[in-house]
């Protein structure tokens, strides 16, 4: 399988994302600037952290514009895998592609820390390498992640098991304190309905190594390399013929 | 034809920036003020567009770039000419 990592000017994690990729999951993986057209038949698209355009009008507005973004639509229309990492994720929530926007931290800052979050759907193409309830420590670096919708899209997203990651403290409680930037429900990563897109804030490219402290964001990658290359995890049962995207 | 958009969050979403401000002008004495939302503006220069297009256009363009319906609201009005 192959992985594309769209760059657009203001990406600043487009190397660490494709670093990953290539070198620690071994996987080919290409460079997508988003001024093309052309996709280069790649069976993941990654859209990765950044201040795309600045962040200028609001984060993430402005990228979605882009012609490749049109391919990019297109591509997850179709049910093509797509990963939002940070910037990525704003991006897919202007796009269209994710329900609800984001709000400046609730407490004015930006936060570059580590954070935990929560597994909280273990049933996805983004998480079937994790255990339900798995807390993973990785770091969040945004100014903007204050996850916001209205009522009637939040429930949703509950009811859909579309809410697949949740800020929680070391032990996995979820708690206001836990919830640093502010986010609806404590939300830190969501999938569409279809079950093919998810967009997150915490950086997992940035915890798939030892040497920086934490692994614990591999177990995205590798549940996507799993359900792409139709394999299922170590030591668990075939899921079996079930609804595409394994809801 | 010269134009202002108003942007700002919708009532029922918290705006912490404005929030700041009102503190900040709590803080100097300002007690008179209850409230205060933060807010973006732009202008927009329109060639050749009538009052009744622009009434068109101008909505068009605040909903599908300059706000995101989800958060924010918008006003707009003309500044110059008809």
């Amino acid at each position: 399988m192959k992985f594309g990592v769209v760059q657009f000017p203001g990406s600043n994690c487009d190397f660490d994302t494709f670093h990953v990729l290539r070198d620690v999951m071994k996987r080919p993986t290409v460079m997508l600037w988003h001024k093309d057209h052309d996709l280069q038949g790649v069976d993941c698209v990654v859209l990765p952290g950044g201040f795309s355009y600045g962040d200028y009008l609001r984060s993430g507005a402005i990228a979605r514009f882009s012609p490749l973004m049109q391919e990019v639509k297109a591509f997850a229309r179709r049910g093509g895998r797509l990963l939002g990492i940070c910037n990525g994720f704003q991006i897919l929530l202007e796009l269209g592609l994710l329900p609800g926007a984001m709000l400046r931290n609730k407490n004015l800052k930006f936060l570059c820390q580590h954070v935990h979050i929560r597994v909280e759907n273990a049933r996805t193409d983004f998480t079937r390498a994790a255990r339900k309830g798995q807390i993973l420590r990785v770091p969040i670096a945004h100014f903007d992640g204050n996850y916001f919708a209205p009522p009637r899209v939040l429930r949703d997203l509950e009811t859909n098991g579309q809410v697949v990651f949740r800020y929680c403290d070391a032990d996995g409680n979820v708690t206001p304190e836990a919830n640093v930037n502010g986010s609806l429900d404590s939300i830190a990563g969501i999938r569409n309905a279809a079950g093919n897109v998810l967009g997150l804030m915490p950086h997992p490219e940035r915890a798939s190594e030892a040497l920086l402290g934490s692994e614990d964001g591999r177990t995205i990658f590798e549940s996507l390399i799993l359900s792409l290359e139709k394999r299922t995890p170590a030591g668990r049962p075939a899921a079996g013929k079930k609804a595409r995207h394994d809801r | 034809m010269k134009v202002r958009v108003l942007v700002s969050f919708k009532d029922s979403v918290l705006d912490p920036q404005g929030q700041t401000v009102k503190n900040a002008l709590h803080t100097m004495g300002y007690a008179a003020v209850t409230d205060v939302r933060q807010g973006k503006v732009f202008e927009l220069e329109l060639v050749g567009a009538t009052r009744k297009q622009a009434e068109a256009l101008v909505p068009e363009i605040a909903r599908r770039v300059l706000a995101n319906p989800i958060i924010e609201k918008f006003d707009w009005e003309i500044l110059k000419g008809r």
